[in-house]
């Protein structure tokens, strides 16, 4: 806590840039279980990248699903003999792996944009209620703290219950369910850092306020961001994944994890298990794997844990 | 004090009042209120009437005055679907969703507390490993999911226990409850079980991390030194000291507990509260969505307030940081 550690500077020459993260490289990778799971998350956001590559049929073109392969369980030839469901297929011969890395997508991106969505908001509130303080402040954290008085289900179901389905209702749903957990880290990491010395340094030196704001004080209250913004990842896919399997998050047409579980939900019953139960283990692993990362993330990032 | 229960009340009627605007805002605001309102079925003549029988020809404001005093009456219009008070159709549901919360918040705290305070007594003997692991699960793990698994294992392969719906009730003053009979408790455990999960986790954290701090204090050293019984020592002293964040957070909890009773009572096919609000959004009975969003955020207003309100009358250092503020 003592020493004060030269703030990350502005003009980024490689060598004095370099250090830091190399030190961060070599704390994370400390613990072996964050490795499985930072290796793991790659592995998974790969496969949901390259899905179109990857999936050995599209399984929203119903031109290459056949009827006749409905229900069957893992590791049956299809009808045609041209494939092997390793996962099995749902009621409609979808070829379930090919449904899982598809539906990776859509949560991993809806999860992502909305978590983005959500920091980019909350950040800037933040900042500004912490550096300017006053009545703006005042108003934001009541606000902020009513709202989190509710869980974010019950302000997502809300909004979506007022709005309707759809993507784009499903993002708004968890930008607002979140925002204020970034509101809350920013603030109270800009008023830390916005008393310190380089801060008056900066105001001294006549810079403008988006300035200081942007460049000297936000880069400064990064690292806890980072870890909140980590941890809401998976509470955002695990929001989402709740929402649609409700029915209440994305529509028919843009089948994420969620989704899928609920489809396969009734053949669960009759002993049909692939249905549903392998896209809930690719959403287990995904959620599982970030918040590995994310848990690293925060002891690496805690400065308290780094200056020992 | 005063003061301090005062700003807290006054803060309570903000929310709720703030939440009948956003309500308000969304059903009789937007889009054309009559095509929520009335029946899609009736005819010109019918709409028009309708229209002027519900006031929608006045302006917003006095519209929201309305739909305010009519809330406060308890009439928040009529089911679409059943033809009944939306609230009364609600409040006839709230037995069973509370029945579920309760067991599943008895469920959190009677594991709960012995395994958390086992984990803080040996926290790098593998037993206590294996619950923080276990607890971590719980915390990542969606509901939704851990009741599939409930029901693919103790419903289906097992065969154990019912995986949907709720067993016989007996009516008790009014009230029907399904905890007086056998199958009643058959059909409550797996959704109890999956509703509990996530507090479970949650009250195993805080008893560890309370039993850990309180084992370095000087009253449990002493109580050591005064030779008492290691038995005594965690039963009596750490365990008492250890109740008040666990009471507080219970009291806190419980509403969202209510809250994600959604999840579980959908999977489980209960018959409560969150399986009405899904289907009547799926049905577009608008009414008795308006009905439980209000009634569940007035629950959880008042939960959070009494919760409040009663950690300020048992820890002195609340109640002046709040009158101070």
């Amino acid at each position: 806590m003592s020493e004060t550690s030269p703030p990350p500077a502005a003009s980024p020459a490689d060598s004095e840039v370099e250090r830091p993260l190399r030190r961060l490289a070599r704390m994370y990778a400390e613990s072996r279980v964050a490795l499985f799971g930072l290796a793991l998350l790659l592995v998974i956001v790969l496969a949901a990248l390259l899905a179109p590559w990857l999936a050995p049929q599209n399984p929203y073109d119903l031109m290459q699903l056949d009827m006749l392969d409905g229900r069957l369980p893992p590791g049956s030839a299809s009808g045609d003999g041209r494939l092997t469901y390793l996962l099995g297929t749902d009621e409609q011969g979808r070829d379930m792996l090919s449904a899982i890395l598809y539906g990776l997508r859509i949560s991993v991106g809806v999860g992502v944009v909305a978590t983005l969505m959500a920091l980019a908001i909350g950040m800037a509130l933040g900042l500004a209620a912490g550096y300017f303080g006053g009545r703006f402040d005042a108003v934001l954290m009541r606000i902020a703290d009513i709202q989190l008085s509710f869980p974010s289900i019950l302000v997502a179901m809300i909004l979506l219950a007022l709005f309707g389905q759809g993507i784009d209702k499903i993002v708004i749903a968890l930008v607002a369910a979140q925002w204020a957990y970034y509101a809350r880290t920013t603030r109270s990491a800009a008023l830390v850092e916005g008393r310190k010395e380089y801060i008056e340094a900066a105001r001294l030196l006549g810079l403008s306020t988006p300035r200081i704001l942007f460049r000297h004080l936000l880069p400064n209250c990064l690292p806890p961001l980072i870890v909140v913004a980590a941890l809401q990842v998976a509470a955002a896919i695990a929001l989402e994944a709740t929402l649609s399997f409700l029915g209440l998050g994305l529509p028919v047409t843009e089948p994420s994890l969620g989704l899928l579980i609920a489809n396969g939900f009734q053949y669960l019953y009759s002993g049909r298990y692939w249905i549903s139960v392998f896209p809930g283990v690719a959403l287990l692993l995904l959620i599982l794997a970030i918040n590995l990362v994310a848990d690293q993330l925060r002891d690496v990032l805690n400065p308290r844990l780094q200056s020992q | 004090m005063p003061l301090f229960i005062l700003r807290r009340i006054l803060q309570s009627f903000n929310v709720l009042f703030v939440m009948s605007l956003l309500v308000f805002a969304g059903v009789y605001a937007i889009g054309n209120p009559l095509d929520l309102l009335v029946d899609p079925n009736a005819t010109a003549d019918d709409t028009a009437r309708a229209a002027a029988s519900l006031g929608l020809d006045q302006p917003l404001w006095v519209q929201y005055g309305r739909f305010l005093g009519n809330a406060l009456q308890g009439d928040l219009g009529n089911s679409f679907i059943h033809g009944v008070p939306a609230l009364g159709l609600i409040v006839e549901r709230l037995p069973a969703t509370l029945e579920l919360a309760v067991v599943a918040m008895l469920i959190a705290v009677l594991l709960g507390i012995p395994l958390g305070l086992w984990a803080g007594l040996k926290p790098d003997s593998w037993s206590g490993r294996a619950i923080m692991a276990g607890s971590i699960l719980g915390f990542s793990l969606p509901t939704f999911w851990v009741g599939l698994m409930l029901i693919m294992v103790f419903a289906v392969q097992l065969g154990w226990l019912p995986a949907s719906g709720r067993g016989p009730t007996v009516d008790v003053l009014g009230v029907s409850i399904s905890l007086l009979t056998a199958d009643g408790w058959r059909h409550l455990l797996l959704p109890a079980a999956n509703l509990a999960l996530f507090k479970l986790s949650l009250i195993i954290r805080l008893t560890r991390s309370g039993t850990r701090e309180a084992l370095l204090q000087d009253y449990v050293k002493f109580a050591r030194a005064k030779g008492l019984s290691n038995a005594r020592v965690v039963g009596v002293h750490v365990l008492k000291n250890i109740l008040i964040p666990i009471v507080t957070v219970v009291g806190l909890e419980f509403g969202s507990l209510i809250a994600f009773s959604v999840v579980t009572e959908s999977i489980f096919a209960w018959p409560g509260m969150g399986k009405l609000l899904l289907d009547s959004i799926t049905q577009l009975d608008r009414p008795v969505v308006v009905a439980y969003l209000l009634l569940v955020v007035t629950l959880y207003v008042v939960i959070n307030l009494a919760v409040d309100l009663l950690y300020a009358a048992l820890d002195p250092r609340v109640r002046l940081a709040g009158a101070r503020a």
